[in-house]
């Protein structure tokens, strides 16, 4: 037989590089969140603070109990759903960075379905309105979609830039049409609708708290998200025109229309994410009184740190997105126990990002030096020339390429 | 000892890998003054071997002398100290520097911290007139070509004072008429007194250049021996470790109807020029068309075009009587035809897919899915299959495509075109970069096609390729036809005039 013991080397390669991924994989982002919050800790400290009893704050207010997990899930719910949306578009190499806009479309469209029928039954309109948000988010992302696909406008450019018109959008809406005319009457002025119809909250799944159904929709479309990535033909041609446009093409697959529908299909995550922002809101209306920001949260940002944390892999991305909300939500805790400035939080969560996103290239900077000093090193390949190249587009993954689970 | 010791030699090097022992106590020695290739299947150790000596890996067991002093080379830099030069496959150079930059980069010049790139530019245009290297010293990198780049290589390694160059693969990316060139190189700078160690596995090449052959297989010295003293059957022999028929026997077929029709079709290539300019031709089923020529004169425009993937301004394509003259690649699929894409990490596959999931790219939307679900067990089982009968070696069908050699990448392609029971196969390169034994593989599974009744065009730059397959040849020149013959009739001085453009003969 030729080349037995190339294949031998590969059969070892292969199960080196699985098992690293296996045990790895997790470790990697986790490893980079430590890192972030020691370099944080520097900070509490150099602010005055005792980082020890802010960290414990933190862990306490996001995890400590109850009331306050369920806090971390209601923050965790609008990363999780941008973040699965995420994970479609940049499996099939599209960056989508409109995740803001995305959940106001979804936000906006739902309120409107919700104002105009109030009355509707709960079982009907919920679902309904649910479903409007999917619309809306969906149109927002359909439009970078074309202009990607059939006139090669830059992805990440046109959906930001959709971020800030659906923002003014928003705000002219809120301010205008949709907004709340007794409160007008009443003299108060403010951008945000009237309370919605109590047929439409997002009911609460847990007593006192508020946990709701927003997250048993975030863990249900990351699983159907998954099985559209890989046990569908469409989710196939997604991920086959995101590693090879040309390969995609050749083999007959409408590689235009796949682009569009991987952004649509993204977008559609994020505006279902705003719905649930609305409708599990603690005033029950939609309120841009501190900005689009203040409604969003940044959750169309975050998501995707999110997803890039889950290594783009839907079923990944739940705890990941749940560990981001404990985040947010300790963070705050942090800061009322140790008394120290609101950016320094903003700073900490940054950090986790660069941590996060650093890593994959510390991990090969590792690999690349294990290689020098032959410590499991991985066989020569000695490839031909072609071989070599392709796949270079492909979006960065921390935690490896996660196949399936 | 009498003799003197040699330029270099390397003594029992030993390297392993987990699980593989790529270098297994390799001999190897090289004299001032000769061409000594290394030859081997992809994965025998050659470029191991080499990295040892250059710095990049650090052996287990075995000693480096370099003109009988013991030498440790730990780092890439100790190497370029040593006198020792490498030329990568892939080109260290830097696109929007010029070809003097290129050159000086990294080495410190005389009026530091100043640069002193006149010096620099005066040298390299001495070092090009004494070896035919030609280049402009002032030209801006990308605008070079592969074979210029591959000049400024050498003119690195020359300015740097080597006496040992090592060149991988060096003849992988040039035409016959540079591989011709470069070959006086190399002779030239032996010549000079310099070693050289070639890398190949391109078997006429490294019998022209040679004055000595090591052979590698499983990362052991298969042999040694000189040009004169050997053939291209035996090298393979030593290479693969078994017989291997370097012509596949052609089975008689009678050509039967013309599956595919080109006629007067005309191609734009990327920039917007006519790279196709009018190219008329037929294949009939139970015939291989050869198109030879040099690399660039609209081979890859023609084939894209045949297969959907380029707009044809003018003229049209039939494929079993149907028209597909600019369809979608669906449509042409459809209409019988199979491609092995000459870029096949590009076109052919996807490389972070597993092998299962490119061995169903074609017909997984329609085969292996219902209602919009992938059968994943018939897939599954297809593909085990399809892996088995067309000897695609891996260890699982989950890996991902890139990680297995070019060869076996060719295998799976070849298996997935090929049991879409085509009407027409359209292979461009179809074993370029692959190794000897899938090389064989592939040449025997086209002409068993041709036995099953296929019309195959067959593009190639290998002319012994194309003489070894087709029963007629085609020369493509400048996007046209120079003229087609019987392979009866095909000498290689008559289609070689064909391809530098001289026209005569038979049209």
């Amino acid at each position: 037989m030729i080349g037995t013991v190339t294949v031998d080397a590969r059969i070892s390669d292969w199960v080196v590089q699985r098992v690293v991924r296996r045990v790895m994989g997790p470790l990697v982002p986790l490893t980079a969140t430590v890192a972030a919050l020691l370099v944080g800790a520097a900070m509490v400290w150099g602010f005055g603070g005792d980082p020890v009893e802010g960290y414990r704050a933190m862990f306490t207010g996001a995890f400590g109990g109850i009331s306050e997990f369920a806090d971390t899930t209601v923050k965790a719910t609008p990363l999780l759903l941008v973040g699965v949306g995420i994970c479609i578009a940049f499996r099939a190499s599209v960056i989508n960075i409109g995740g803001e806009g995305q959940i106001i479309a979804g936000a906006l469209l739902s309120t409107v379905v919700v104002l105009a029928l109030p009355d509707l039954h709960r079982g009907a309109l919920l679902p309904l309105a649910l479903i409007a948000g999917a619309v809306g988010g969906a149109c927002m992302g359909f439009i970078p979609g074309v202009l990607k696909a059939y006139a090669n406008v830059n992805e990440i450019l046109s959906t930001i830039m959709l971020n800030i018109v659906a923002g003014y959008m928003m705000q002219y809406l809120l301010l205008g049409p949709m907004i709340d005319k007794e409160a007008v009457e009443a003299g108060n002025h403010i951008a945000q609708t009237k309370r919605l119809s109590p047929n439409s909250d997002l009911p609460i799944l847990l007593g006192d708290t508020q946990m709701n159904l927003g997250i048993v929709i975030g863990a249900v479309v990351a699983i159907g998200a998954f099985f559209l990535l890989w046990r569908t033909s469409l989710g196939y041609e997604i991920r086959a025109v995101g590693g090879s446009k040309d390969a995609s093409r050749y083999a007959g697959m409408k590689v235009e229309r796949r682009i569009v529908q991987a952004l649509t299909l993204s977008g559609m995550m994020s505006g279902l994410g705003g719905a649930v922002l609305v409708f599990s809101s603690v005033a029950h209306r939609l309120s841009v009184e501190s900005g689009p920001a203040g409604f969003t949260q940044l959750a169309g940002f975050n998501g995707i740190v999110a997803a890039l944390f889950g290594g783009l892999h839907p079923l990944w991305t739940i705890p990941a997105a749940i560990l981001f909300g404990g985040l947010l939500v300790g963070a705050n805790a942090l800061q009322r126990a140790v008394q120290v400035a609101t950016p320094l939080v903003v700073a900490l969560s940054g950090l986790v990002v660069v941590f996060v996103v650093s890593s994959d290239r510390a991990v090969r900077w590792a690999r690349h030096l294990g290689e020098r000093f032959d410590i499991g090193a991985s066989p020569e390949h000695d490839r031909t020339g072609s071989a070599a190249s392709g796949g270079a587009d492909a979006p960065t993954t921390p935690s490896g390429e996660g196949a399936e689970p | 000892m009498s003799a003197a010791p040699p330029l270099l030699e390397m003594r029992g090097i030993t390297k392993r890998f987990p699980g593989v022992l790529a270098n297994d106590a390799v001999d190897f020695n090289l004299e001032a003054g000769e061409v000594h290739t290394l030859l081997g299947e992809n994965g025998a150790g050659k470029s191991t071997l080499m990295k040892i000596l250059y710095g990049m890996y650090r052996a287990e067991a075995g000693e480096v002398f370099l003109r009988g002093q013991r030498v440790v080379i730990d780092s890439p830099s100790a190497a370029i100290e040593h006198g020792i030069g490498m030329i990568h496959q892939h080109f260290m150079l830097v696109p929007p520097l010029t070809v003097t930059e290129n050159v000086a980069l990294g080495l410190q010049s005389s009026r530091r911290p100043l640069t002193d790139l006149p010096t620099v530019a005066n040298r390299i245009r001495e070092l090009s007139e004494t070896y035919g290297l030609r280049v402009n010293p002032d030209a801006p990198l990308w605008q070079l070509a592969v074979g210029e780049r591959q000049r400024v290589e050498i003119l690195k390694a020359l300015y740097r004072e080597a006496t040992v160059l090592v060149m991988d693969e060096p003849t992988a990316v040039l035409t016959p008429q540079e591989v011709d060139e470069l070959i006086v190189v190399l002779r030239r700078m032996a010549a000079d007194g310099r070693g050289l160690v070639f890398i190949s596995h391109k078997l006429h090449e490294v019998m022209a250049v040679s004055d000595r052959i090591t052979v590698l297989r499983d990362g052991r010295v298969t042999g040694e021996t000189t040009p004169a003293n050997t053939d291209r059957a035996e090298l393979a022999r030593l290479m693969v470790g078994r017989p291997v028929q370097m012509v596949p026997d052609r089975p008689d077929v009678q050509p039967g109807e013309p599956l595919l029709e080109v006629t007067d079709l005309h191609v734009l290539s990327d920039r917007g020029d006519e790279a196709v300019a009018g190219m008329s031709f037929g294949v009939r089923a139970g015939e291989i068309l050869g198109l030879a020529g040099v690399s660039g004169n609209g081979q890859s425009e023609l084939a894209q075009a045949i297969a959907g993937l380029r707009p044809v301004q003018e003229g049209s394509v039939l494929i079993d009587g149907n028209d597909v003259t600019g369809q979608h690649p669906r449509r042409v699929r459809d209409a019988g035809l199979s491609y092995v894409p000459e870029e096949r990490m590009r076109d052919g596959v996807i490389g972070m897919f597993s092998v299962a999931e490119n061995l169903v790219l074609l017909n997984q939307g329609t085969e292996f899915s219902r209602r919009g679900f992938l059968r994943l067990g018939a897939m599954r089982e297809h593909c085990r299959d399809l892996v088995e009968r067309f000897a695609v070696k891996t260890p699982h069908i989950d890996v991902p495509t890139s990680n297995l050699s070019g060869g076996n990448i060719q295998k799976l392609i070849l298996a997935r075109e090929l049991s879409a029971e085509p009407k027409v196969i359209l292979a461009a390169q179809p074993t370029r970069g692959v190794d000897v034994g899938a090389a064989e593989y592939i040449h025997n599974r086209l002409v068993a096609q041709k036995a099953a009744g296929c019309a195959t065009l067959l593009i190639s730059e290998d002319l012994d390729e194309v003489l070894a397959l087709s029963d007629r040849i085609g020369v493509m020149y400048e996007g046209r036809m120079m003229g087609v013959l019987d392979r009866a009739e095909a000498t290689v001085e008559r289609l070689g005039l064909w391809m530098a453009g001289v026209a005569g003969g038979a049209a």
